[in-house]
């Protein structure tokens, strides 16, 4: 009884089957028409990938702006005396506006356009061919137009950083001066080294030195570090640096800035992957953890040696660590990551409360001891722990992975590192001393001595920060 | 008429704030000052550099009392702003010519 049961439905499904399948064939019935369907249906599968890497990667510009301002104005605004909040702010916020035109006219192209070994060429003068179709050498899933405008923000922010070493004394006129010469100089040329096509330094584009940087600890973090430090040696100390009592004027503020840095960074690091895959959870987890160590690094640092842990040497760690994991993001694990923050944190306390006294310049945010000797750390650090089970970026003729740090057993990388390395300090330190010396010959790099003991807000801008005569 | 300037400890404000209106003091002001006497001050550390503060933060209270009401009103701060710790802050008593209330010319005690 049941083996003819079983039978009967065991030949109407069968027979279902078969007509159904009738019916497919009968509706495709030419193999052209199969490879069409196959065509659109690939189309629309790179479609769905396309835009939601586009989704990440716009989100990750939106960050990374969210860096300079408010987290680096707010960052850097609490750090300085009363007087000069709004012009150590409104440094930040011109940088938006005035990279970004820039940007647009010519240093895209100077930065990612076909070039040289050292610059692009004028091929994307006023962005001309970036726009929708991707530039499959850069990123190949999204618009050409979100890379250029994700890279923008980079553009800006590392000038950005240089401005907290000459802060409460460089006049506004010279900051805008130095800073366009700057952008055109030193971060075109090294932005294209390193990121462009045929850059010297470019480790998976073809560069003759590949130095390994995932987001910026050469580009952005050596070059502003290093550049800061001839600013702060060019233009010396502050009216009365270093007898005069100097303390931040809202370390709030600054606990704020820091913070929205840190959030920032994760568009800066894990947008770095150009793709929402696991590259950027990967660069996304480096980062998070690396600063999480640094804060205790500094902290911890500052608790053994002076008795107490600083708000602000809590922040200041955090920075510290983000900047260091900044090259070697997308190249580690995350336990390496950990051990690159600790190392960072401390190192960069060590620089910022002990270097800095000893040899007595007066970078007044300490935009070197952080970034200059952070970023420069980061960078040779990433040489040894980088390993290609996070980012296969070194493959030989054959496409077979290859190694990629020191201690998965390439020693050489750590060399390239330092080439690196070594070429943007030359690049910052010559650029930056040539433009510094154009603008003082020009211009002049100072405020007045008395426009600096007024403030720059006042004598700068004409406003103040705190207007003491509020109204009720 | 007498003006009676009290700098206090801030954290004693209410205090002796709430002990004058019970004696029945009527107006005061209040400010937020900066300033030392025989206390030592504190050193704050930014980034590893040391910064020592010897203006510590008071606060300090100032009324312009009828005769009567000054050696009531110097007890009351006295009983409510005393921790015996150095820091109490202190007192200052001087005479006042005259006094003038702006909305009505109302002249001497009557203005307070």
């Amino acid at each position: 009884m049941s083996i003819w049961r079983r039978l009967a439905a065991g030949l109407i499904t069968s027979a279902l089957i078969f007509a159904i399948a009738l019916s497919v064939s009968a509706q495709s019935s030419t193999a052209a028409d199969m490879n069409a369907r196959l065509a659109k249906l690939e189309q629309q599968a790179a479609d769905a990938k396309s835009s939601a890497d586009n989704a990440w990667m716009l989100t990750s510009a939106a960050l990374v702006l969210m860096m300079t301002g408010p987290g680096l104005a707010l960052f850097y605004g609490g750090l300085v005396r009363k007087k000069n909040v709004l012009g150590t702010m409104m440094q930040s916020f011109a940088l938006i506006a005035i990279v970004t035109v820039l940007w647009g006219l010519f240093s895209y192209s100077l930065s990612f356009g076909p070039g040289n070994s050292f610059i692009g060429g004028l091929q994307n003068l006023f962005l001309r061919g970036v726009g929708a179709a991707p530039d499959a050498d850069y990123a190949a899933t999204i618009p050409a137009q979100t890379f250029m405008v994700y890279q923008l923000m980079f553009a800006i922010i590392t000038p950005g950083l240089i401005a907290g070493a000459f802060a409460e004394r460089m006049k506004f006129s010279a900051m805008v001066v130095f800073m366009v010469l700057w952008s055109i100089i030193v971060y075109d040329p090294m932005a294209h080294m390193v990121w462009g096509k045929g850059g010297l330094l470019n480790a998976s584009l073809g560069g003759l030195f590949p130095t390994l940087d995932f987001a910026g600890g050469t580009v952005v973090h050596v070059t502003s570090g290093v550049s800061a430090l001839v600013c702060a040696l060019y233009l010396g100390k502050r009216v009365g640096y270093p007898k005069e009592a100097m303390p931040p004027h809202s370390v709030v503020l600054s606990f704020i800035g820091a913070c929205l840095l840190w959030v920032g960074w994760f568009g800066f690091n894990a947008g770095s992957a150009l793709a929402a895959g696991s590259l950027a959870t990967s660069a996304f987890v480096a980062t998070h953890f690396a600063a999480a160590a640094a804060t205790v690094g500094w902290a911890g640092a500052e608790w053994i040696r002076s008795g107490k842990p600083s708000v602000l040497g809590g922040i200041s760690g955090a920075v510290a660590g983000l900047v260091a994991i900044t090259p070697a993001a997308g190249f580690v694990k995350p336990m390496p990551a950990l051990l690159i923050g600790l190392i960072a944190g401390i190192f960069c306390y060590w620089m910022v409360a002990k270097v800095k006294a000893r040899f007595g310049y007066d970078d007044s945010l300490d935009a070197f001891g952080v970034h200059g000797a952070g970023g420069t750390l980061g960078a040779l650090l990433t040489g040894i722990f980088a390993v290609s089970v996070v980012n296969p970026i070194f493959k030989d003729a054959h496409g077979n992975i290859l190694a990629s740090g020191l201690f998965e057993g390439n020693p050489h990388q750590l060399l390239n590192q330092l080439i690196g390395v070594l070429i943007a300090w030359s690049l910052a330190i010559v650029g930056t001393l040539a433009i510094l010396k154009i603008v003082d010959i020009t211009i002049g790099l100072r405020v007045s001595e008395e426009q600096e003991v007024q403030g720059l807000d006042l004598s700068q801008h004409g406003e103040e920060g705190y207007y003491w005569e509020a109204s009720a | 008429m007498m003006k009676l300037e009290a700098i206090i400890q801030n954290s004693k404000l209410d205090a002796v704030k709430t002990a004058l209106h019970e004696i029945g003091v009527e107006g005061m002001t209040v400010i937020e000052v900066r300033g030392h006497g025989r206390q030592k001050g504190h050193t704050e550390v930014y980034r590893g550099r040391e910064y020592s503060v010897d203006l510590i933060p008071k606060t300090k209270i100032e009324m312009v009392l009828a005769d009567a009401l000054v050696e009531k009103a110097v007890q009351a701060v006295l009983g409510a702003a005393r921790t015996g710790k150095i820091g109490d802050g202190k007192i200052f008593l001087s005479r006042v010519d005259e006094a003038i209330r702006i909305r009505n010319d109302e002249r001497g005690e009557g203005a307070l």
